[in-house]
């Protein structure tokens, strides 16, 4: 067996006395607000801004409380927390979420100190998960594993995590900010449907520094993120970032929740003024108080420095003969496993998408599973993607079959990483005060209606993605398939859009016809599946391809043709 | 007929809320006690649920007891008082995807 030695770990952030004293003294803080509300002393008007700062939602059966993944980065140890949390004062499961955070969907209020409290044991938190204020910092689920890096983006990830943490004068922001980044070219973060993506790139002199692209989001109004600097150094990184802020600050929309994004103040602006306006900022800013020194961004590479990896060749015999005797386990090798920049070693994406299933939904005993491989086979760690799965990101490839006959034993072993079965959907109306419709149904049926391995290899790269209103959480405005539930007097109704892109050629879907029922909805999406195969062109050509070369029309025809 | 169609026919509305502490959803019972279970609500006529609304906000704002306390239609299904939405249906039950859970789970 070829398991990591003991005590060998990937680096992860872990709190110094500073960041310990600081959740601590929230909690404490949390705990006699809760006291004060449960009292009488704080309203419900009073309490609701404090209860969503800390992660502290009222859902549709219970209260719901947002974990903090940071750029979805976590230990065994912390997942296991999670898991008996989970246990104890939750319904034995947790929801992984397009933001690659955790959610427990039955939460009390009066536990909730106590939650916060074994949360702290383990250097986690709920603080800014919700609220007008910078939320999780996200970047790409391969970090400090893909051969693409040009930066490692935990690193720029946690610079802004301590940032924007109770950062004085963005606590009130005109609405919620979200920021990824990418820290290879290759954008696994979806940087350009944030308020703000950072995407790593390097200059003409091959220094490394970040495209900012800012205004980009879904919701009732998606817009792609339009590039308003191509290259800002990495010692100004956070000087530019504080100059968007304060600008957005400034000029924000705070009449309208509706218009408060920082997308729309980029649209009405325009992206001239607003540049113009964050470059006059960016410049009174620029000095030694904002540039980032390098013996900082040092000390925080420190947390993250790679695991102890072995020297080892690249091709490993033991995957080859598994491959070969196995075709399950080739396939899944063939679809969600990915290359690591060492060799020997790769990257394993775990679905949390059986088919029939509900996407991003782990039981406790899987998440404590999870634990024991990562602590097994990937140095302690793994990663939550936004796509609402989990990634083991440094598997010896010899470990690889061994991994996925356990993930397979407990149904985390799916096949489906990028695939139709591949589904991103919200909680919908099954879980959620403000869906329209559900979302999990129909993610089940259509993941059921396409089960087969075979058949989902044969159709390729085609991400579907589900939301129960339009706030988008589902990002349905960016699958190549997207869905969008609706209430049409009463009735559950979806409508679909084709062609949007998460990637950094962002762009979002286009709406195909009229809304139809869930029933219709499956039938629709195997029949734009079945256009689809009898056009492309070879085999090689993606779903989102042919539908760019022959047009929405022969889609438009068969669904609605009876119509 | 819609389910909304309907319910503007049955004219019953029952109040609603979740409780403060634990966040369970509650219903205004017989009484002005509140209940866990939707078949214990007390349904009242359309003319009269803004009256009965307002008090039972009042109180359980006073008492720390519920937030987010509304009222909602109630229509009449084989003879069985049903909320007239899907939301409503799910909030009295539970999630249609884990029927081991919420209410419709007791």
């Amino acid at each position: 067996m070829n398991h990591i030695a003991p005590g060998a770990r990937a680096g992860i952030y872990h709190y110094d006395e500073i960041d310990r004293q600081f959740v601590a003294e929230r909690v404490e803080q949390f705990r006699k607000q809760v006291d004060r509300r449960l009292s009488g002393e704080l309203t419900e008007e009073e309490f609701k801004p404090i209860r969503l700062m800390n992660g502290l939602y009222l859902q549709l059966h219970a209260y719901m409380l947002r974990i903090a993944v940071p750029y979805g980065v976590m230990s065994a140890t912390q997942l296991r927390k999670l898991s008996a949390i989970g246990r104890r004062y939750d319904r034995g499961y947790g929801h992984f979420t397009t933001r690659q955070n955790l959610q427990y969907n039955w939460i009390k209020l009066e536990d909730t100190p106590a939650i916060l409290h074994e949360l702290a044991e383990v250097d986690m938190h709920a603080l800014q998960t919700s609220g007008n204020c910078v939320r999780n910092v996200t970047t790409d689920p391969f970090v400090g594993a893909a051969k693409d890096e040009v930066v490692d983006g935990r690193v720029y990830a946690e610079i802004l995590r301590q940032w924007t943490t109770m950062h004085p004068e963005f606590t009130y922001l005109p609405r919620k900010f979200k920021i990824a980044i990418s820290g290879a070219e290759s954008d696994r973060a979806a940087v350009r449907i944030h308020d703000v993506g950072l995407l790593a790139r390097r200059n003409d002199k091959g220094e490394a520094g970040f495209s900012f692209y800012v205004g980009g989001g879904l919701g009732r109004s998606p817009f792609v993120g339009k590039l308003v600097r191509e290259w800002v150094a990495q010692e100004d990184f956070v000087a530019y970032l504080e100059a968007i802020l304060r600008v957005y600050n400034q000029y924000g929309r705070r009449d309208n929740i509706y218009k408060a994004r920082i997308k729309i103040l980029v649209h009405e602006l325009g992206l001239e003024k607003f540049t113009q306006e964050v470059e006059e900022e960016f410049a009174r800013l620029r000095g030694p108080k904002y540039r980032l020194d390098p013996e900082v961004v040092d000390a925080i590479r420190q947390h993250f420095a790679p695991p102890p990896f072995e020297e080892l060749p690249d091709h490993s015999d033991a995957l080859e003969r598994a491959k070969a005797a196995d075709p399950a386990f080739a396939n899944w090798l063939a679809v969600n496993v990915a290359e690591h920049k060492a060799p020997g070693y790769a990257i394993a994406t775990i679905s949390l998408k059986p088919a029939g299933g509900i996407p991003g939904d782990a039981t406790c005993e899987q998440m404590d599973l999870v634990a024991d491989l990562a602590e097994r086979y990937s140095f302690g760690e793994l990663r939550v993607t936004h796509v609402q799965n989990l990634v083991l990101a440094h598997v010896k490839k010899d470990d690889l079959y061994d991994l996925w006959k356990q993930l397979d034993a407990a149904e985390l072993g799916s096949a489906n990483a990028g695939l139709i079965g591949d589904i991103i959907a919200c909680p919908g109306l099954d879980y959620c005060a403000l869906a329209n419709a559900r979302s999990i149904p129909l993610a089940q049926a259509i993941s059921a209606r396409f089960a087969d391995p075979v058949r989902q290899r044969t159709i390729g790269e085609l991400g579907i993605k589900i939301s129960g209103c339009i706030n988008a959480c589902g990002h349905h405005h960016v699958g190549a398939i997207g869905i969008l539930g609706v209430d049409k007097k009463g009735t559950e109704y979806y409508q679909i859009t084709v062609g949007g892109d998460p990637t950094l050629t962002t762009a979002i879907g286009d709406i195909l016809g009229p809304a139809v029922t869930e029933t219709e909805a499956v039938d629709a999406i195997e029949a734009i599946v079945d256009v689809y195969l009898a056009n492309r062109s070879g085999e090689g050509e993606r779903f989102i391809d042919t539908l760019k070369r022959v047009g929405h029309a022969p889609f438009k025809e068969r669904i609605y043709a009876a119509d | 007929m819609s389910a909304k169609d309907r319910s503007k026919e049955g004219s019953m509305k029952a109040i609603t809320a979740n409780r403060l502490r634990d966040g369970e959803v509650v219903f205004l019972g017989e009484g002005g006690v509140w209940v866990e279970s939707f078949a214990e609500a007390a349904l009242f006529p359309r003319a009269e649920a803004d009256g009965v609304l307002a008090a039972a906000k009042e109180k359980a704002e006073r008492e720390q007891f519920g937030v987010d306390i509304y009222a909602f239609e109630v229509v009449e299904q084989d003879g069985i008082p049903v909320p007239a939405t899907m939301r409503e249906r799910i909030r009295t039950a539970g999630p249609t995807v884990r029927l081991d859970l919420g209410k419709q789970a007791a």
